[in-house]
């Protein structure tokens, strides 16, 4: 059995994966991620970011470097033992951008209870849980609902719920607040501040950097050469707008109040003297 | 065709096809006597009816059946127009391949079109029969599909012992169908919506080419997806669930009840 009770949860060294062979996803990222941390993912569109959390959820595998969690190098051998992805399934859960791809189930009962029941975990149980974490996320009325009869935000919702119901120790969240409207994006941020403060692990890629200076204890930024472009504290980045234009992380009419950036949207003919 | 009539009519297509599945789920929610009943009993009881039919060797079994399926679609609350519009759908294909029959099957006269040209009365029969036959088979299924969501047939198939990788199969095939007819009817609009003039039939069949093609590839991606997201939570190659139905006693009366018919129709084809 796997022991997860170690500090570091992920570690990548020199990792670089490419897609088709020849275009590169990601180059040469290292670093750690310790339990309890709350990292953002931030960079440019097609900077990496859902490639990296894949490669973290043990979907795809490096082509070179290697990435590993709980102290065990995640590679197609590994995840050929099943006790190991049993334990790894349990601990680790990936909440995908499109939640269309995440809902494949006949009814949202049935997409909650999906995770436990693949692991093997007794009935009774899972139909606990599948309750909890419906009444949880306020969607128990959506329970006998066919997914393409849900609006984006429940599905969003539903995503979600069926990665909870798995009790993960580490929750991987590709753009959560996408698509969701402001009220349902408060919320989603409430329930993720309170779910990691039992000391879970919470990994998200956004380009949200009002939810990145709510939520993220770490930033982890992605640029666009595919490289691990900054590491560190929020602050350092957030207050830095030169950064943030470099990487694509901010439009060069936004500024910033107090740690708010704030846009005023404006046309001219020159471009902006540095 | 017209680029407008094109357009207009494919969009059409979709969107009501969109909606006829939105309405179908609707209609299988509304509270009535066979949207109450167990998916299973129902199920098992349907088919066993559309056996009957098959079975039936006197016209008046299937009238007796079509009787009993018309008084079971006023008790579900379905709008019997919406009903019986789909129903008759059906019949023309069925009218044609019973039409021979009128004027090849030997017997007494029963009505002269031009002077060669009789039907017959055993000719008139067997076409009726056929004709009877196919709409009472039709109107079952179309009830059991009208009061039951798609979902909860599924369920049910599990039940009677059907591999669950092909149930799977089928919902997955039905959900990200609906996917697609949205995916085609936003495709089509956006079409329209930077149209100008008209396209020749030949421009449309390659747009329409390019649309298909395009889908096709978006599916074989979606595909991939949803692989990854079930190995996510823990998909090794067996799906495993949990029966969540359960039998009340208007399901037992149901159940004897249609047994006991059956056995009836059984009994004075065969006596």
């Amino acid at each position: 059995m796997t022991d997860f009770s170690s500090e570091i949860v992920f570690e990548a060294r020199d990792l670089c994966y490419d897609y088709a062979g020849n275009i590169p996803a990601l180059q040469q990222i290292n670093f750690s991620i310790y339990s309890g941390e709350l990292v953002a993912l931030i960079g440019a569109n097609g900077s990496g970011k859902s490639t990296l959390l894949k490669l973290m959820d043990g979907l795809v595998f490096p082509n070179s470097g290697e990435i590993s969690a709980f102290g065990q190098i995640l590679s197609e051998k590994t995840f050929q033992d099943r006790k190991f992805v049993k334990s790894f399934r349990q601990q680790v859960g990936l909440v995908f951008q499109d939640p269309d791809v995440q809902l494949f189930s006949s009814n949202v009962w049935d997409e909650v209870t999906f995770g436990p029941l693949q692991l093997e975990i007794p009935s009774e149980e899972v139909v606990s849980r599948g309750q909890q974490v419906l009444e949880l996320l306020g969607i128990s009325h959506l329970k006998d609902r066919p997914p393409y009869l849900l609006s984006g935000g429940e599905k969003k919702k539903v995503s979600l719920a069926s990665i909870l119901s798995m009790q993960p120790k580490v929750l991987l969240l590709d753009e959560p607040t996408n698509g969701l409207d402001p009220r349902s994006q408060g919320n989603l941020i409430d329930f993720l501040l309170q779910w990691s403060s039992h000391g879970n692990c919470l990994i998200f890629s956004t380009q949200d950097l009002d939810m990145v200076e709510e939520i993220a204890t770490r930033v982890i930024v992605l640029g666009k050469e595919h490289q691990i472009e900054a590491d560190g504290q929020p602050e350092k980045f957030l207050l830095d707008p030169d950064f943030l234009l470099r990487t694509n992380l901010i439009h060069e009419h936004s500024h910033r109040h107090k740690t708010l950036i704030h846009r005023h949207p404006h046309a001219h003919e020159h471009e902006h003297q540095s | 065709m017209n680029q407008d009539d094109f357009l207009t009519k494919n969009i059409a297509g979709l969107t009501s096809a969109l909606e006829s599945v939105i309405l179908n789920e609707e209609l299988a929610h509304t509270r009535g006597l066979l949207q109450s009943l167990d998916p299973r009993v129902k199920l098992f009881t349907f088919v066993l009816l559309i056996f009957i039919v098959g079975l039936a060797r006197n016209i008046w079994i299937l009238g007796i059946i079509l009787a009993f399926v018309s008084g079971l679609e006023f008790s579900t609350k379905i709008p019997p127009g919406f009903f019986i519009k789909r129903v008759l759908l059906f019949l023309p294909f069925t009218a044609i391949i019973a039409l021979p029959a009128l004027f090849i099957t030997p017997g007494d006269p029963l009505m002269q079109i031009a002077s060669r040209v009789i039907i017959t009365t055993q000719g008139a029969h067997t076409a009726g029969f056929l004709l009877l036959r196919v709409m009472d088979s039709i109107s079952l299924g179309m009830l059991l599909i009208l009061t039951t969501p798609w979902n909860v047939i599924l369920l049910s198939l599990r039940w009677f012992r059907l591999p669950a990788i092909l149930i799977d199969i089928l919902g997955m095939t039905y959900r990200y169908i609906f996917l697609f007819l949205h995916a085609a009817n936003a495709m089509f609009l956006a079409r329209r919506s930077r149209s100008l003039g008209t396209f020749s039939g030949s421009e449309n069949r390659r747009w329409l080419t390019r649309m298909l093609g395009s889908t096709m590839a978006k599916s074989q991606h979606l595909s991939e997806e949803v692989y990854l997201a079930m190995l996510s939570r823990g998909y090794q190659g067996e799906i495993y669930s949990i029966n969540r139905l359960q039998l009340h006693n208007r399901d037992y009366l149901w159940l004897g009840s249609i047994i006991t018919m059956t056995v009836i129709l059984i009994w004075s084809t065969y006596r």
